[in-house]
């Protein structure tokens, strides 16, 4: 029997195959969930106002929302099955707790979706605008409810609650509410979902920012979806901001080991907690090289005073540390771009205040750039958290190392290789599919027809632009 | 009532549960991945067209079944959840890799550009399709043979899936979806289409029904306690109905694709057949879950997780099938050449 692959155990590659299919799955719900919810808003506000312009975008996104929700549940049936496959023992002992919040989301959340999507997406023109309605909001509550049990599941691993161990080593539920309403669980939960609203947000701000530099501001659908997009990232990146930090403190009572690794702190401190900024993660030798911190300031952060004393990494054995620099690294990557998203959204106000937010071409350039970091926001802090956890799989309950299934190293690596390659062809496929939905130029509502809207302020706009998108509409999607 | 005396009885109903769970899967992804088979033999554009149509609104929800029924076997018997998909690690990952190719050939197909695009999108639904329908029925055949269990793990090799009855099964079940797919299409295509559907419904009809015959033969010889219940007086008598009223209803199925009639009679009748295939299948494993070792007791989570799922599930499961039922309503009747969702 073979023992390794490539150099690998079957254990590490079990891991690799894990984080590979987990993370890019999340990629296709965390734009689905607030994409769903932003298409029931599109839906609701055109039956409300009966303006077409949103019955366009409405159009528009549905396209990409198909798509995307396809490449979802296809990615999202893997990981369903792969905790068998793969993580057998995981599975044995987990699954009394576990497993029927599963069946919760399965049979709450997915049916709700699937069974309303073909409705929300072919439906209109069979049940009427009301019943439509109301497929799109089922769809979106499902995403909603998806992401609920999901999240309880994946934080009760972090803070486990409410269970016993029998005699075959199982864990077994003694109280539903605790196993399911787990510490972490209400400040994963929103930190998560939020973060899946402001992904989206900066998806569609980034693709109205696109037409916008196009020259395209003169469709109304256009200019909503990018002035819709820097609402929420002006009101929800803030809010983020404070929700992550909730879950950090939340973290630092429960798993105060990751929270270590997260913020650098090797060594010890006695008499106020610095926060460093940055650093290169030193683990062999237990220090953080390189440092550059403010003094005192990591106390108040923690919810401590600025004289406070806290333990470091050196008081926690070797064994049990994570993996320090992923973990170090991850979560200044989702930090950073939480900063500058809040940055963009401040800007947006700024700029629209000044009336001035279709024209400001370098806002609109910032947006674009900005369009998928909402994306590796979320991976990045998905990193953080799930490689702080080790080396448990069940924090403090259930090494990672004892999870795995009793499988050849051979077996896993081939099916390692055949998910790397097939989800990059095909995703990457799906992916370029969803780039030309993207660049396609929402229809224009028919009255937008006859309105003048002039020339645009000179200012922030150079003049090759106005060729490009002339009065009169020849900016609209062309036949197919 | 006692707590064994629950947890026994929860056993079983979550046994029946899943089993419905599965049967459902079958019968309705079955069509779907039956379509798939069908397409090399329509090699037109606007009837493949036609053909993905009348299952895109639904796909999807079909498939959940088969969410469901992992998530309630990692649930209700996790213990079996754990010895089965590391056993059929090969067929299990072959099924995913194979569902990921035809889901996303359900929009791919309509944004290819250019001919090869076009094509290798038909390819993948035409090859997903084939290889999740062969790798559930390797499944299926590899547990029906037994799986061989070591403590609370499996404790086999690595292809002791594969064998000329997990092969047999599985070309079974291909061509059991296949002529479901057909009779589905004969209920939702008029016109010349339909008239070549119902050849191709003919033809995997016959074969459904030899391999039917093949596998029910094979099957009592794989396991002595099977034999018994299938040939030993007097539960042959009380399993006897079982392959006549497969026998009946082959005939009438027969009857209802060869000639004119209502259109919608082929495809429950198929219906009907799995149901009773099923039946069959449960008289010969009950109450195992891995034959001949794990019993569904021996795999059951504690009765407070099964209770927890049940009280969910009783009121849940009737609400999805009627919302699911609406669905199918709201794409009823023939769909029109040239009518199409995308």
């Amino acid at each position: 029997m073979e023992t390794t692959f490539l150099g690998l155990d079957a254990l590490m590659l079990a891991r690799i195959q894990f984080a590979f299919t987990v993370a890019f799955h999340f990629i296709f719900p965390a734009f689905t969930i607030g994409l769903a919810s932003f298409l029931a808003v599109l839906n609701g506000w055109y039956l409300w106002s009966k303006d077409e312009a949103y019955l366009h975008l409405f159009n528009f996104w549905l396209k990409i929302f198909a798509i995307t929700f396809a490449m979802g549940v296809v990615s999202g049936i893997v990981m369903s099955y792969q905790f068998g496959t793969n993580w057998s023992v995981f599975s044995d002992r987990t699954g009394p707790v576990l497993g029927p919040l599963m069946a919760y989301e399965v049979l709450t959340a997915f049916f709700l979706e699937a069974g309303f999507l073909g409705i929300m997406l072919f439906g209109r023109g069979k049940v009427g605008n009301g019943l439509h309605m109301v497929a799109t909001l089922m769809v979106a509550v499902g995403t909603a409810i998806s992401a609920t049990w999901i999240l309880s599941v994946n934080s009760w691993m972090h803070t486990p609650a409410g269970f016993s161990v029998n005699d075959a080593g199982q864990f077994v539920p003694e109280d539903w509410w605790a196993v399911i309403f787990n510490p972490s669980f209400p400040y994963r939960l929103i930190h998560t979902l939020t973060a899946a609203y402001l992904t989206t947000a900066f998806i569609v701000g980034g693709v109205g920012a696109w037409h916008l530099l196009r020259g395209r501001w003169q469709n109304k659908s256009v200019r909503k979806m990018f002035s819709m997009a820097m609402w929420m990232a002006a009101i929800v990146a803030p809010l983020q901001i404070v929700f992550g930090h909730e879950q950090g403190l939340n973290t630092y009572e429960y798993q105060p080991t990751k929270v270590l690794a997260m913020e650098g702190h090797f060594e010890t401190h006695e008499n106020g907690i610095p926060l460093y900024l940055f650093g290169i993660p030193n683990q062999e030798e237990g220090r953080l090289d390189y440092a550059v911190g403010i003094p005192k300031i990591g106390g108040p952060i923690l919810g401590k005073g600025w004289n406070a004393s806290m333990d470091g990494l050196d008081t926690v054995p070797e064994a049990e540390q994570p993996p320090v620099a992923m973990v170090f690294w991850s979560f200044r990557i989702m930090v950073g771009i939480g900063f500058l998203m809040m940055g963009v959204g401040l800007w947006s106000l700024w700029v629209r205040w000044k009336g001035r937010l279709y024209e400001d071409r370098w806002l609109h350039r910032a947006a674009l750039v900005m369009g998928p970091s909402g994306l590796v926001a979320v991976i990045a802090g998905w990193i953080t958290t799930e490689v702080g956890r080790q080396p448990y799989v069940v924090y403090g309950e259930m090494l990672t190392a004892e999870a795995s299934s009793p499988l050849d190293a051979g077996a896993v690596g081939a099916s390692l290789l055949a998910f790397i390659v097939i989800y990059f062809a095909v995703f990457g496929a799906g992916v370029g599919y969803l780039f030309k939905l993207m660049g396609k130029t929402p229809e224009r509502a028919p009255y937008e027809e006859d309105i003048d809207y002039g020339p645009l302020r000179a200012s922030g706009i150079v003049p090759g632009v106005q060729q490009e998108a002339p009065k009169g509409g020849n900016d609209r999607q062309p036949a197919e | 009532m006692d707590a064994l005396a629950t947890s026994i009885d929860l056993t079983i109903a979550w046994a029946l549960l899943l089993a419905f769970a599965v049967y459902v899967y079958v019968v309705l992804d079955g069509f779907d991945l039956g379509i798939g088979i069908l397409y090399p033999f329509f090699r037109k554009k606007e009837d493949r067209d036609l053909m993905m149509n009348s299952v895109a609104p639904v796909w999807d929800g079909n498939e959940t079944w088969l969410v469901l029924g992992g998530g309630g076997l990692f649930a209700a018997f996790p213990l079996a959840y754990a010895i089965i998909l590391p056993a059929l690690y090969p067929p299990i990952v072959a099924m995913l890799l194979a569902l990921i190719f035809r889901g996303v050939a359900f929009e791919f197909r309509w944004k290819a550009v250019g001919t090869f695009q076009a094509r290798f999108w038909d390819a993948a639904f035409i090859g997903g399709s084939t290889v999740a329908a062969l790798a559930q029925g390797i499944t299926l055949g590899a547990l029906l043979q037994g799986i061989e269990v070591d403590g609370r793990a499996y404790g086999g090799g690595w292809w002791d899936w594969l064998t000329p009855f997990s092969v047999l099964t599985g070309v079974a079940v291909v061509a059991g979806y296949a002529f479901m797919g057909a009779t589905w299409l004969n209920m939702k295509l008029e016109g010349d289409i339909q008239i070549r559907v119902r050849r191709f419904a003919r033809i995997f009809g016959i074969a459904t029904m030899g391999a039917i015959v093949l596998v029910s033969l094979w099957t009592p010889f794989l396991e002595q306690e099977y034999f018994s219940r299938w040939f030993s007086f007097p539960a042959a008598l009380v399993v006897a109905p079982v392959p006549l009223l497969v026998a009946l209803i082959g005939f009438l199925l027969w009857r209802s694709i060869t000639e004119e009639g209502r259109d919608w009679m082929p495809f429950v009748l198929t219906c009907a057949l799995f149901g009773l295939c099923f039946l069959g299948l449960g008289v010969s494993m009950w109450p195992w879950v891995i034959p001949p070792t794990v019993s569904i007791y021996d795999a059951a989570s504690p009765a407070k997780s099964q209770l927890f799922m049940f009280v969910g599930a009783i009121v849940l499961v009737p609400i999805i099938l009627a919302y699911t039922g609406y669905a199918y309503w709201v794409f009823r009747g023939k769909l029109k050449p040239g009518e199409g969702y995308h």
